[in-house]
């Protein structure tokens, strides 16, 4: 297989290493002769999870086909490299939604599986692994294995979650949930503090199927934490006007939440944004009808925002803190924050149901916040480490698919589970063929390159 | 009107973004290849995607015995063919092609297998005075060079064959179109130093089908194509013989 040796970067634009990269074509070549390699999807993870400093890293963008489709049950069969965009645009259609979904629907269905990602609904519905039924790893003897949570069962809570470390994500099968049209129903809810928005998530009757919270990380003194509660379910037929109703079509009757003109980002950008964002937003308190898009993927109608934040790329800090610690930890986030004047564009807060099965999943019953950081200078490093402490003490972790900065012995010490997963390791992949500059940097497993 | 299209080496990044684009504007496929499984993948693929019927099976290129019988059961599967597109190719290593072991399979797939497969569809459209014919050819076969000699000269030669073929058609209705892209970013490509504007399987695929609707006989894609190869072709050989190219 010919191979083509570049730098790369995860979504962050931060670190910049130079990978071997190898991309087949066939199913078949979802296997390297390589003694080092990762496989990267459409490299959406922030960090350093999909690179291979010096080493292969194996492209499944073009391993993308739908195998199977149960139209009844709504059970999905397809090639990992698809995205979740070409997904949707089969699967809605035909009255099926994804059962849990990022973000961004540019990423691949293997990178979920790897991330074990979450999205607005992990109170109610756990996280992607929770909804696949198998998969197919290839593993580093070239050979496949299906496992599914009763099928070889080690294997795959060690691969749901597992950054690509234990093989191949060759195929998956997902467990899709019936939706009536592509409308989405909303409501935004604002809060003028940290406590109130905390009051609005845990509320069960402000609370939705989807929650999230948007906060002004610009916001201090007794203000630090005030934000919008933005909560959603897909629109039952009923809920639709009548027009709507006969064409089930979602058209979205509102302008996207994070509609933001390129502007030079600095605090005192963010700061007037934040303020104009927080009135207007914040005083949407009828439900309103949305498409799908706009209210799950708001960023992805800007292209290539990551370049927004300059050359030296940017560093995501997402961190969960268990519920009976999470309000003092994320208001200390917050203070540290504040206090630091370092601009964080976004600022995410969400409740997170129970852990799950995956042995390096990153969510746990709690909150997690997300920050967008830009890199301006080393201080940011610092800062991180200081959070690392805050989330640590509050029993929390930090996500490893955002990451590209924590110390192994952190990672240790928030991923309680990791010797359990390291032993399957050892046992699927004794040599370390499938070894990322994350894996490494962490130190999850010793070794090349 | 008939419905749909065979398309030969199914498996290549260029052939499933051709497929695709077929796919879209509602047209049945056949799929051939010598991997079955991969085309099985495709099939499904392209049926659950674009709502269409594809069928699929072996072929291969260099088994010209087989030919005939493989274009019967196609055309059983598919008896709306409405056209086909060739688009199986083998790149090989030039290095190694100075073997003449190696250089004759490349020969026996971009050529000879692609002679015998076109005059089975040749001999079935002419009677019924409709169909097309895409040939995907190379900007290899314009011109002679010592790193792809025999690549190029197979290539060449399928160009002149599907010139032929195109003037044997033209009094039957049958439309024959050359194609001949450049630089795409494929499996053929991956790696290679020295590439410049490559274009996307996606964009290649999209303007093969766009060519059915256009009169040109001989596609270079992209289209600056035909302008870097009207230069490389008016080199005198004098000079060009010293170029490393």
């Amino acid at each position: 297989m010919a191979t083509l040796a570049m730098p790369l970067s995860g979504w962050g634009r931060y670190p910049v290493q130079t990978c071997e990269l190898e991309r087949p074509e066939r199913y078949t070549g979802l296997h390297s002769d390589a003694a080092c390699v990762i496989a990267r999807g459409q490299g959406r993870s922030y960090g350093d999870a999909a690179l291979n400093e010096n080493g292969r890293v194996l492209l499944t963008e073009r391993v993308n086909r739908l195998l199977d489709f149960d139209a009844e049950q709504g059970i999905l069969r397809a090639e990992a490299g698809v995205t979740l965009a070409e997904i949707l645009d089969v699967i809605v259609p035909r009255g099926w939604f994804l059962p849990v979904t990022p973000g961004t629907k540019f990423v691949s269905l293997g990178g979920c599986v790897a991330a074990d990602v979450h999205g607005k609904n992990h109170h109610h519905n756990g996280s992607f692994g929770d909804h696949v039924l198998a998969i197919e790893i290839i593993l580093a003897d070239g050979s496949r294995v299906v496992c599914s949570p009763s099928e070889s069962s080690e294997l795959f809570w060690a691969t749901v979650g597992g950054m690509g470390l234990t093989g191949i994500i060759g195929e998956v099968t997902l467990k899709l949930i019936p939706i009536q049209n592509a409308s989405m129903i909303v409501r935004h809810h604002s809060a003028d503090n940290l406590d109130q928005l905390f009051q609005l998530l845990q509320n069960s009757t402000t609370d939705d199927r989807y929650t999230v919270a948007w906060i002004d990380s610009m916001a201090s003194g007794n203000r630090l934490g005030r934000g919008i509660a933005m909560c959603g379910h897909h629109a039952a037929a009923e809920e639709l006007p009548a027009d709507l109703q006969n064409t089930g079509q979602a058209k979205s009757s509102h302008s996207i939440p994070f509609n933001f003109p390129a502007f030079a980002l600095n605090t005192l950008s963010i700061g007037v944004f934040n303020a104009l964002y927080y009135g207007r937003e914040g005083g949407k308190r009828e439900p309103f009808l949305s498409g799908y898009d706009p209210y799950f993927y708001p960023l992805d109608t800007i292209g290539h925002w990551n370049r927004m934040y300059g050359k030296r790329g940017f560093v995501q800090y997402q961190c969960v803190i268990p519920d009976a610690t999470a309000f003092d930890g994320i208001k200390a986030l917050l203070q540290e924050l504040s206090g630091s004047r370092r601009p964080s564009f976004l600022a995410v807060l969400k409740r997170l149901g129970a852990q799950g099965r995956g042995l390096l999943s990153f969510p746990m019953a709690g909150y997690t916040l997300a920050l967008d950081m830009p890199i301006r200078d080393e201080g940011l490093f610092v800062l991180l480490d200081k959070l690392d402490q805050v989330v640590m003490q509050g029993g929390g972790r930090v996500y490893l698919a955002k990451d590209a900065r924590l110390s192994d012995e952190s990672f240790r010490a928030m991923y309680p589970r990791y010797e359990e997963w390291l032993k399957i390791k050892h046992a699927v992949d004794p040599e370390n063929k499938f070894s990322s500059s994350l894996s490494r940097r962490l130190g999850i497993v010793e070794g090349r390159p | 009107m008939s419905e749909s299209v065979l398309i030969l080496g199914a498996t290549s990044a260029i052939a499933r973004a051709t497929a695709a684009a077929f796919a879209a504007r509602g047209k049945g496929l056949y799929l051939a290849s010598r991997d079955l499984d991969e085309l099985q993948r495709s099939a499904f693929d392209l049926h659950l995607r674009y709502g269409i019927e594809v069928r699929y099976g072996l072929f291969d290129a260099e088994a010209t015995a087989t030919h005939e019988a493989f274009f019967q059961a196609a055309l059983e599967a598919m008896p709306d063919l409405s056209g086909v597109v060739l688009a199986f190719g083998y790149l090989g290593d030039q290095k190694a092609a100075r073997d003449f072991s190696v250089g004759e399979k490349i020969i026996a797939s971009n050529f000879t297998g692609a002679a015998s497969i076109l005059s089975h569809c040749a001999n079935y459209f002419e009677p019924l005075k409709r169909g097309f014919i895409i040939g995907i050819s190379s900007v290899a076969g314009d011109r002679g060079r010592q790193s792809n000699y025999v690549y190029g000269a197979a290539k060449g030669a399928l160009s002149l064959y599907l010139q032929g073929l195109r003037n044997r058609l033209f009094a039957s209705g049958v439309r024959v179109i050359t194609v001949k892209p450049g630089f795409v970013d494929t499996a053929m490509t991956f790696g290679l130093p020295g590439l410049f504007l490559v274009a996307s399987p996606q964009n290649i695929g999209e303007r093969i089908v766009g060519a059915l609707g256009k009169s040109a006989d001989v596609v270079y894609l992209p289209w600056f194509w035909r302008h870097i190869m009207l230069v490389i072709q008016h080199i005198p050989e004098t000079i060009f013989k010293r170029m490393k190219l």
